[in-house]
């Protein structure tokens, strides 16, 4: 894949709930092979945004292209080339594991579905518990299952909403870990949180999305040059990405 | 998407797959659908039945359709449940989210209760042969009597689709089961409706279950069915025309 290629490119996205403004004109770019992403607090639209560009909904106004295929005309194709991780492990629990991963290379019409589920299992460090039922995993290995099920296929595209809302720190660190391997694999991650560490740490461009808008975005370096000058204090301190979060919406917030 | 649509029963057959593997590996849903029913019938026969007078000298062959609906009914509310439990748990946001036709997910569930009813309803009658239940009937007629059952399976189990899709609570998935099982009770099923007064008789009388299960009484004592067996299609498939648009137009509206 090329490194210049576009994976997402979003125009003027709005989307309301029943006359509540959820999006108020939304754009963006991704980069294929690329970690993007999207920080906000609670409520800000994350969710909504990737709902959206995984064609689980429609957007009121705006265009979206997802791999080249225009989400509103070409739904299929989209979903052909994505997966979604969402904001709650959507694993089944009544199955084990393997099964849950078995299940979802039949859905992708793969042609050894069992291979595919065993290669799985061993790169998410869930070989051992493989056969036991999914409701026996801790949040850190339901967490892996979800994602090992949005890896069947190779997907050029995964979507991770908040995927590590609710995990202890070694979960999160395990799921930071897997991840970079994606990236590393020219694989391009779609990722939305409101932990800042979490973008700091895996993030090529971060995009900050409070109130249905995309307020700033660029690399980490280009956000830190946007916080307002040095105070003239006993200590100087480099701002953290929590800082020029805050100080970013404060800003706003006045206008 | 011709691919997806060449892959529609294939995909079918795996979502089959799975909610037959939650039937199995729940022994609360195989105690409520088979063991009560039969109970049921267990209770009726050997408690009540020497009290109660029908024009069949044999008890068993004169409960037994009621039984089965009574067992169908039960059957439907698991499917309503399964249905929110897919919700609630973002599974349904995942196969949205695949290359697969979203009516899949919905037909899966279809195709189970069909199904799982099917199993039980032949575990009942295997009991109640061993309890002295007799048929003359022939083939034709025990073909005509698994077609009722399962327009009937079909009927409710758009409607317990509407339920699961609608529902706020677990419990408020299989709530609306219950007056369905009790319609059984209010109509021809147990006692013949002359012993009832005026006013019941008369709700009684023309409710769907009395005509569903006066057909099936009729075809397995080699009886004439009479117009009862076009009132009972009338209500069948006028039932599942009703709540399938309903269920369909619910479906759409979750996404």
């Amino acid at each position: 894949m090329l490194q210049n290629e576009i994976a997402i490119s979003v125009q003027g996205l709005k989307k309301s709930y029943k006359n509540i403004p959820v999006l108020t004109g939304v754009d963006f770019q991704v980069k294929a092979g690329s970690i993007f992403a999207l920080l906000g607090s609670n409520g800000a639209g994350k969710t909504t945004i990737v709902k959206i560009l995984t064609t689980l909904l429609k957007q009121d106004e705006g265009s979206a292209f997802v791999n080249n295929f225009d989400i509103a005309s070409n739904p299929g194709n989209v979903r052909q080339s994505i997966s979604l991780t969402g904001q709650f492990a959507a694993v089944d629990e009544v199955l084990t594991g393997r099964e849950n991963l078995v299940m979802i290379a039949k859905l992708r019409h793969l042609s050894n579905p069992h291979q595919v589920a065993d290669d799985l299992l061993k790169r998410l460090g869930l070989t051992d518990a493989a056969d036991r039922r999914a409701s026996t995993y801790s949040g850190g290995m339901r967490r892996r299952l979800d994602i090992a099920m949005s890896l069947v296929g190779k997907p050029q595209l995964i979507f991770l909403d908040e995927p590590t809302t609710g995990l202890d720190p070694e979960a999160r660190i395990e799921v930071w870990k897997i991840v970079k391997e994606l990236a590393g694999n020219g694989t391009t991650v779609f990722l939305t949180t409101q932990y800042l560490e979490e973008a700091e740490q895996l993030a090529d461009r971060i995009a900050i999305v409070h109130k249905g808008r995309i307020i700033v975005s660029g690399t980490l370096a280009e956000l830190k040059k946007l916080f307002p000058p040095a105070k003239v204090e006993y200590i100087e301190k480099q701002p953290t990405l929590e800082e020029i979060f805050l100080a970013i919406i404060g800003k706003k917030e006045e206008n | 998407m011709e691919t997806i649509k060449n892959y529609f029963f294939r995909d079918m057959g795996v979502m089959l797959g799975r909610s037959m593997r939650h039937i199995l590996r729940s022994m609360d849903t195989i105690i409520t659908v088979t063991i009560t029913p039969i109970a049921m019938m267990l209770l009726f026969v050997y408690v009540f039945g020497g009290a109660i007078q029908t024009d069949m000298d044999n008890y068993v062959n004169y409960l037994l359709p009621g039984i089965l609906l009574i067992a169908i009914a039960t059957g439907i509310s698991y499917t309503a449940y399964r249905l929110f439990i897919d919700m609630q748990q973002g599974i349904l946001e995942r196969f949205h989210s695949m290359p697969i036709a979203r009516s899949t997910v919905l037909w899966g569930h279809v195709l189970t209760s069909l199904v799982s009813n099917a199993i039980s309803v032949v575990v009942i009658i295997l009991v109640a042969l061993i309890m002295g239940f007799r048929s003359s009937a022939d083939i034709l007629s025990w073909v005509a009597v698994a077609g009722i059952l399962a327009l009937f399976t079909l009927a409710l189990t758009w409607i317990a689709v509407i339920a699961g899709l609608s529902a706020k609570s677990v419990d408020g998935a299989s709530a609306f089961s219950y007056p369905i099982i009790f319609l059984p009770f209010i109509s021809s099923a147990f006692v013949p409706t002359e012993s009832m007064p005026a006013p019941v008789r008369a709700f009684a009388e023309n409710q769907p279950v009395t005509s569903i299960v006066e057909t099936i009484r009729a075809l397995l004592s080699n009886q004439p069915v009479g117009n009862e067996i076009w009132v009972a299609l009338a209500w069948c498939i006028g039932i599942m025309l009703v709540a399938y648009i309903f269920a369909m137009r619910a479906y759409k509206k979750r996404g």
